[in-house]
């Protein structure tokens, strides 16, 4: 019997083995690698990487590209989150609703999901266009100015802001249909019953069953906001003036247009703190006060 | 179920059924107006791209010039390679590993598997540049193993799979060793089959993902040889073609068809899948 139990442990850790390998040298070993960079300066032809200590860091405090990054991406998942969870919720009840045509409206929502953002960011670029996109025509049928959506700082940023939005809601939908399906309809005879309106059993019985997937949406929309930024390549890189910088694609523009790789490292820690941070907040904190069924 | 539905208290009723329907609709035409524009514009002559008319004449030759304007067969044909070797890799990697969580005991299993769940949060899409010099020093940048290498051991199908072999009667396994299987049959004769539809569910999320996917690609391939449709597609629209809307929207329209029309033939279980893949 002992010697069986070893050979199941020996067995379980040779099953792991191919995935750990695999995530050591493609996730551990670079997000070590790149702490480790952090500190170091980049590389060049007759300077090889000394260390620096916090020297990359003390660039990026001094760095007002890094911080307009910072604050532009707050400000696209601080809007693009709330707004695309809100609609999806909205979808969801419409779509859980017996409403005729409900199939077709749900397929409307769903399908910017399993385009390509490079797709979809082909679609709202021309779109976009000034004087000949769709969105101008329709501006100037109501007498509006034209305006370059893309072109100017003001509106560049929430112009892609809403791209976001867009591919996202119809995805979140779902999860939210499934949820709402799996409420048992006891509760709204109940609810009924007791003469609640349907905006008191929304607000009382459904939003609160729907926590944990409201808790799942934002976890997964807030990684997101971070980790996309297919659309911005197409649509403005950047700009215009740094308005759509957002924190990948500027480490994506050192890392690979400007070869810094030491500031580019310094800017991935960042981005990483920021991830770990969503995490932490997911298990420690919100899961203790969601409502769980 | 949906009978039950019907007999909500908080239906909507009679007039406010229409409004809902309305606002519904409202909502659906307005969703999927930046498609139907792409669709509009790639099936008609460049001349009425911006010009709404109904007698406007339909059009394949947007596709037949794009389609010969770079070579979009071989794009294709690298995203196929692409799809099936992060996939299959995938299917044996998540596979076993999700095994050993699930049904073995062993020595510093815990931190493994909190280990294995940091790369949930730690992705490979934001370790951009040190897997790009990794790549390099292995002497395959720009191939589509290069692609595909960073995300073969994905937390995500390793955590799916552990959720479903927990999931299977232990008499199973039992009678199954019983008969002399070996740890290894166990899994291919008794676990594999019964998580089927997760690997479906699974598939159709990684194949999406992976088809979809743009920023690692772009980096790390540099010729028509180790493209993807994706990266394809940006060059193709990024180069002389200018602004030529036409031909753009059909290229558009092409790389996204695969996934588009699968989507549309496939809906419940594309539906279900995400759902399935979402839900822990």
């Amino acid at each position: 019997m002992k010697r069986w139990r070893i050979a199941r442990q020996i067995n379980g850790w040779l099953f792991l083995l191919p995935a750990i390998a695999f995530l050591t040298l493609f996730t551990y070993w670079p997000a070590l690698k790149t702490l480790v960079e952090g500190f170091y300066s980049t590389a060049r032809p007759r300077r090889p990487a000394h260390f620096i200590g916090i020297d990359q860091y003390r660039q990026l405090i001094d760095d007002p590209v890094f911080w307009q990054a910072l604050s532009n991406n707050a400000w696209y998942a601080l809007v693009s989150i709330p707004v695309a969870t809100g609609i999806a919720l909205v979808m969801a009840i419409w779509v859980n609703d017996r409403v005729p045509g409900r199939a077709l409206a749900r397929m409307a929502y769903f399908t910017p999901t399993v385009l390509p953002m490079i797709a979809v960011a082909n679609i709202w670029l021309f779109f976009y266009t000034p004087q000949y996109g769709l969105l101008e025509q329709v501006v100037s049928i109501f007498g509006g100015p034209p305006h370059n959506w893309l072109g100017s700082s003001s509106s560049a940023l929430a112009a892609v802001t809403i791209v976001a939005i867009w591919k996202e809601a119809g995805f979140f939908m779902i999860f939210y249909l499934a949820a709402l399906q799996q409420i048992s309809p006891v509760l709204a005879e109940a609810a009924a019953l007791e003469g609640a309106s349907r905006w008191q059993f929304f607000r009382r019985v459904q939003f609160p069953l729907l926590m944990p997937t409201t808790l799942f949406v934002l976890i997964n929309a807030i990684i997101n906001a971070f980790r996309t930024v297919d659309h911005i390549i197409v649509m403005t890189r950047g700009g215009p003036d740094n308005s759509t910088m957002l924190l990948l694609y500027y480490v994506y523009q050192v890392g690979f247009s400007f070869w810094d790789t030491g500031y580019a490292a310094a800017l991935t820690m960042v981005l990483l703190a920021l991830l770990a941070a969503v995490s932490l907040v997911q298990y420690g904190w919100l899961d203790r006060r969601v409502h769980y069924r | 179920m949906s009978a039950l539905a019907s007999r909500s208290p908080y239906a909507p009723k009679a007039g406010g059924l229409v409004a809902e329907a309305a606002a519904s609709w409202l909502l659906a035409i307005f969703w999927i107006l930046p498609l139907l524009y792409a669709v509009w514009t790639a099936f008609h002559p460049a001349e009425f791209s911006t010009r709404f008319e109904l007698a406007a004449p339909l059009t394949l030759d947007n596709f037949r010039r794009a389609w010969a304007a770079a070579p979009f067969a071989r794009y294709f044909l690298n995203s196929v390679l692409l799809v099936a070797l992060v996939f299959g890799a995938q299917v044996i990697l998540c596979t076993l590993a999700a095994y050993a969580f699930a049904r073995h005991e062993f020595f510093g299993k815990g931190i493994a598997f909190a280990l294995v769940l940091l790369q949930l949060m730690i992705m490979p899409d934001v370790l951009i540049v040190e897997n790009y010099r990794t790549m390099g020093t292995l002497g395959i940048l720009d191939s589509i193993p290069a692609i595909a290498l960073p995300y073969v051991a994905s937390a995500f199908g390793i955590f799916l799979l552990r959720q479903t072999f927990k999931t299977v009667p232990k008499e199973l396994d039992d009678a199954a060793r019983l008969e002399g299987a070996n740890d290894l049959q166990v899994l291919l004769k008794v676990y594999v089959p019964l998580a089927k539809p997760v690997y479906v569910a699974y598939g159709l999320v990684s194949i999406s993902y992976h088809w979809n996917n743009f920023l690692w690609p772009l980096i790390v391939t540099n010729s028509v040889e180790s493209r993807p449709v994706t990266v394809g597609l940006q060059v193709f629209s990024s180069g002389d073609q200018g602004v030529d809307w036409a031909i753009i929207s059909a290229a558009t329209l092409m790389t996204s068809a695969p996934l588009l029309i699968a989507f549309l033939v496939f809906q419940r279980q594309f539906v279900q899948s995400f759902m399935r893949a979402g839900i822990r």
